[in-house]
């Protein structure tokens, strides 16, 4: 690799400053203030605020909301990166086949994503919604019993099958760059050696996308985990009951709905470590896994 | 181990034809090497005996059997690949029993055949490091290896050696050569390379722009190549070939000297081929072609002049003894020797028998 040097110790501080004022003032700044504001405990009248130390942390912990909403987030985001990510790298092979109309057919896949959150939310609600939902009556006129808005399990579906929507595009698409990133001799080769088609996905496709595959596993989980906020909010608003209250959905009830600041503000801590986590144990222990060409 | 046969095959893309009916039987054993020019179609040729390609017309028979419909794992072949195609994320064992596993060989036979492999291509130190750690030739024999465990009716490959270095190439290209002496494999070999083609074949099958030129030993293709196409390729430095006009017992050369040759086919205009180790220097009063030298390369044993035929712009080469004081702008006699003289039709290209 090239290195380069700088002539002026300056130069290099002034490129990267506008990326760093990016990170300072919408992450440092405001996990600070979370952190601040998670040992802190307000009055009911917000005037003022006094120190709890962690007691904020064991209120939440030991709240039987908070424990269902960790589970909540842990199906719906198991869920969505599976769903997201099996079903693009199907869409992507299927596209390598496609000879004609091949950039027509990417260029298809490639518009849910310009879809802004809170409106593929929408769109779900509308096709499903039981009373006024376009799907949903074919489906009741099949005899299957579909609700909703009461039935939490039919809720966490239609979360989970928006959220999915909304990100197998980006998937497709990286799916799509790393088919083609692999040497059609290697398939050829494949071939002659006797793989059959399924043999040669699995044994030489399959483990040469390995890199997109783990990368994709690190932003499916942050997008599940986060980006669906907007979906959760427009579909389900975390009902019914709470059988689709998010971690991410959770600290916006609390902090911004209900205004219990302390107790939001530790759930955001809660969150941030527990995604730090995570990511560092996808590259600790999945990424062994991957064959970088 | 089998016979290959090809019978007018063709290939055509959207009715554009690239390969026009080719037909060559090879023999069980035989080292059959594909070469022309690049762009002739002799990969499209081979692509197309493996399956990676269809074929348009004719069919292609291995080991008794018409392959055309046939999927490549059914055909018994195995290939090398000129980017040598290795699956990177396998160890060179893995590589090499990637086909025998699909096989559903057994463990015992697959270790077996994967050391016996590695011994020959003295590859054992590398049997668990992957491909990227594996220098270009360590890459080729593990390629090599790889097809030669699968023990196929045919071995193919496709360039193998293009991608190393002058010093390796050689080696390799001996080691190719003793290896299919010890396996006696019928195999397909395809190259751009003439010294590789000559030093392997058997048989050539010299290609051009999709047509056969000429399909016959190496010897033969040099000593008397079936087109001027042929005769131009073949043989290092190239050939001169030139037009004269034949008549009374001789021909005519451009700048208008005239030179008496036995054994002219024909009268009339005519391409004539004269290799430079087929010219001798004439001797005093001699008829003899007229060279002006433009430029002398030295390379030791031998130098080989360049120049022009005196009173016209046809560029000469001649091969002079190492020890030649030749320089840029002497004028040089030379005589063909009458055994080894090639003529061609000017409109056809093909060879014209005397």
């Amino acid at each position: 690799m090239r290195r380069t040097v700088f002539p002026h110790k300056l130069l290099p501080w002034l490129l990267l400053a506008p990326q760093l004022a990016i990170t300072l003032i919408f992450f440092y700044w405001p996990a600070g203030q979370a952190f601040r504001q998670s040992m802190l405990r307000e009055d009911a009248f917000g005037l003022k605020s006094t120190f709890v130390g962690l007691a904020n942390f064991r209120k939440v912990l030991g709240d039987p909301n908070y424990l269902n909403a960790v589970q909540v987030t842990a199906v719906f985001s198991a869920l969505v990166a599976l769903f997201a990510m099996a079903i693009a790298l199907f869409l992507a092979v299927q596209a390598e086949k496609v000879i004609r109309g091949k950039g027509f057919y990417r260029t298809l896949m490639i518009w849910p994503y310009a879809v802004a959150p809170a409106i593929a939310g929408m769109l779900w609600l509308f096709m499903f919604n039981p009373s006024f939902g376009t799907l949903a009556w074919p489906l009741r006129q099949m005899g299957i019993h579909w609700n909703p808005l009461l039935d939490g399990d039919h809720a966490m579906i239609l979360v989970v099958a928006a959220a999915t929507w909304k990100q197998i595009s980006y998937n497709f698409l990286f799916f799509v760059a790393g088919l083609q990133a692999i040497p059609r001799s290697l398939l050829e080769a494949a071939a002659i050696d006797g793989a059959s088609r399924r043999h040669a996905f699995w044994t030489i496709v399959f483990p040469l996308l390995t890199p997109t595959t783990f990368f994709l596993l690190v932003v499916n989980t942050v997008y599940a985990l986060f980006d669906t906020f907007g979906i959760i909010h427009a579909v389900t608003g975390g009902g019914p009951g709470k059988a689709t209250e998010t971690l991410v959905y959770k600290v916006y009830n609390d902090g911004f709905v209900n205004l219990i600041m302390g107790d939001s503000a530790a759930q955001s801590v809660i969150l941030m470590i527990i995604v730090i986590a995570l990511t560092a144990f996808q590259f600790r222990f999945i990424e062994r896994r991957v064959h970088y060409g | 181990m089998a016979r290959i046969l090809l019978n007018d095959v063709r290939k055509s893309y959207a009715g554009n034809q690239v390969i026009h009916g080719i037909g060559i039987e090879i023999a069980d054993g035989e080292f059959v090497v594909i070469v022309g020019p690049s762009g002739c179609g002799k990969s499209t040729l081979l692509r197309m005996v493996a399956g990676l390609e269809a074929i348009s017309a004719g069919t292609i028979e291995i080991g008794g059997k018409v392959v055309n419909d046939l999927e490549p794992r059914q055909r018994d072949i195995a290939m090398v690949f000129q980017n040598y195609a290795l699956y990177p994320h396998m160890s060179v064992r893995e590589n090499m029993a990637y086909g025998l596993k699909i096989a559903r060989m057994s463990k015992a036979e697959i270790a077996a055949r994967v050391a016996k492999a590695a011994t020959m291509l003295e590859l054992e130190p590398y049997l668990d490091r992957k491909p990227r750690a594996l220098s270009g030739g360590q890459r080729q024999r593990v390629a090599m290896g790889r097809a030669l465990v699968r023990e196929p009716a045919a071995l193919l490959l496709d360039e193998p050696l293009s991608n190393l270095d002058a010093k390796l190439r050689v080696q390799m290209r001996l080691q190719i050569k003793e290896m299919h002496l010890r396996t006696g494999q019928t195999t397909l070999y395809v190259t751009h390379d003439q010294v590789e083609a000559m030093t392997l074949a058997d048989r050539l099958i010299v290609m051009n722009k999709g047509v056969a030129e000429q399909i016959a030993t190496p010897l033969e293709v040099y000593e008397r190549p079936a087109s001027e196409f042929v005769a131009g390729f073949i043989g290092s430095p190239a050939m001169n070939i030139f037009t004269v006009r034949a008549g009374d017992g001789g021909v005519t050369l451009p700048g208008d000297a005239v030179l008496p040759l036995p054994g002219v086919p024909r009268d009339g205009e005519l391409r004539l081929g004269l290799r430079p180790e087929h010219l001798r220097l004439a001797q005093e009063g001699e008829a003899a072609i007229p060279v002006l030298l433009r430029s002398v390369e030295r390379l030791g044993a031998d130098a080989f002049g360049y120049g022009m035929i005196e009173g016209s712009e046809v560029p000469m080469v001649l091969r002079l003894p190492g020890t030649s004081r030749a320089e840029r702008g002497d004028r040089i006699a030379v005589v063909p020797d009458p055994a080894h003289l090639h003529f061609f039709d000017p409109e056809t290209g093909r060879r014209v028998e005397g």
